[in-house]
């Protein structure tokens, strides 16, 4: 497994400009965007999910070509086979925890009823000790609960790189600790990849992988 | 009776239309200037919602001016066989017309408050646009274009100025309640002048309290 990723993205807003410009490869297997809000470690992150389009660059994964500029490659979000976990874990509020998990099995125009269980969304339901909040909506479950499901719901397509953005962050202090070592013991057991963005130094020591540091849009 | 039943019925099949109508118009309209970036989508706005503000028998006279058989598409729907002044069909396009701006606002900040991480998130689950509006946008705006047709529909209900200028005064044809309403007390027929006014009120009310009841920012909660 790598991530080979150079981006420059120049941004504009009102008389404000902040320039992108990332460059960075690695093939551990936990790669650690370190550094302060603002730095752009979540544009880099939308960026290689491609979700923001960079002015200039490119970005691989396992060797496929998400991205470039020069060979006028860039791949939808919807195809590029990277999984996502937002900061506040964005789960839909209109569909049940089940619903959520097995969102991305279906890429059909209409979200499928409640109640009609794929074997895969019962899998993660059961690793993640989901069962008793299966029929809930995300606003009646807890805080580590919501990001068991976010985690479920990128995990559920198989993906070979996850991105996380700042995934402790909306955590309490207790629970912190225990979701990094789920995160970790996850990890353990299954061929992914995980690239974490953070600005915590706890983090960084808990995950104790490829740290690239992130300073004012660019690598420090 | 009849003189109650037939006009009701011709207004709440018109309303109906017209409700419909703006569901689809209103709400493709109101996503499109939603996502729209661009200086210009504030004067559009702008004149889209001129219906809310012009006279009623102002809307009409442009109604005929445009589709009368001398109007620009008038006469080129003449040719295809389609009539509208004086029909059913011309009331409901002026209802239409007139109502066009409650859904379509309603609709737009309806698509506005729906968070785009919330989007984004079906896309990097492999969502193509058009799935991510039927299964996230539209959604979660619901709430709020339920609300805005709601409104649209009782305006639609009581639509006067613009419907009897494209469709007229025809019983049974095209006299839906409103028009009803002043043909009656013209004709000194106050019972069923105040029968009418007591049916319209009442729908009209229900109405209201169903879309203050949806309105976002009322109730909160996201279906138990």
């Amino acid at each position: 497994m790598s991530v080979d990723v150079a981006i420059r993205k120049d941004l504009r807003a009102d008389d404000r400009h902040f320039r992108l410009d990332v460059a960075f490869a690695s093939e551990h297997r936990r790669i650690v965007l370190f550094g302060p809000s603002g730095a752009g470690k979540s544009l880099t992150l939308r960026a290689m999910a491609g979700l923001l389009s960079p002015d200039a660059g490119h970005v691989r994964v396992d060797g496929r070509t998400l991205f470039d500029r020069d060979a006028g490659v860039d791949l939808r979000a919807s195809e590029r086979g990277v999984a996502y976990v937002f900061q506040d874990y964005a789960l839909f509020p209109h569909l049940t925890v089940a619903q959520n998990i097995g969102f991305g099995l279906h890429r059909g125009w209409f979200n499928p009823r409640r109640g009609t269980h794929d074997a895969r969304v019962r899998h993660w339901i059961d690793t993640f000790e989901l069962a008793g909040v299966a029929g809930s909506y995300p606003s009646r479950i807890s805080g580590g609960q919501r990001q068991r499901v976010a985690l479920a719901r990128a995990l559920i397509a198989e993906p070979r790189l996850v991105l996380l953005d700042e995934p402790f962050a909306a955590l309490d202090p207790a629970l912190r600790g225990r979701m990094r070592a789920e995160l970790l013991a996850l990890q353990a057991r299954l061929d992914i990849q995980l690239l974490v963005i953070t600005h915590d130094p706890a983090d960084v020591d808990a995950l104790d992988g490829h740290t690239i540091e992130l300073r004012d849009g660019r690598v420090a | 009776m009849d003189g109650v039943w037939i006009p009701l019925a011709l207004t709440l099949k018109v309303a109906l239309w017209a409700t419909a109508i703006n569901l689809v118009l209103g709400v493709a309209v109101a996503f499109g200037l939603a996502r729209w970036r661009s200086p210009a989508r504030e004067v559009v706005d702008s004149v889209l919602t001129l219906p809310l503000v012009l006279p009623p028998t102002v809307l009409g006279y442009y109604l005929l001016v445009l589709l009368g058989r001398r109007g620009v598409f008038g006469a080129w729907l003449d040719r295809l066989g389609i009539e509208l002044v004086f029909t059913w069909q011309g009331a409901v396009i002026a209802s239409t017309l007139v109502a066009f701006p409650l859904v379509q606002k309603a609709a737009r900040a309806a698509f506005e408050a729906v968070d785009p991480q919330l989007e984004d998130a079906a896309r990097v689950l492999g969502l193509r646009e058009v799935a991510v509006f039927f299964r996230v946008s539209l959604p979660l705006a619901a709430r709020g274009i339920t609300a805005g047709a709601l409104l649209a529909f009782a305006r639609a209900l009581g639509e006067f100025g613009a419907t009897l200028m494209i469709a007229g005064n025809l019983p049974g044809r095209t006299q839906t309640l409103s028009v009803a309403i002043y043909a009656a007390v013209q004709a000194g027929d106050d019972r069923t002048a105040g029968l009418m006014v007591a049916v319209v009120s009442v729908t009209c009310v229900v109405a209201l309290l169903l879309a203050g009841w949806l309105a976002p920012g009322r109730v909160r909660r996201v279906r138990p």
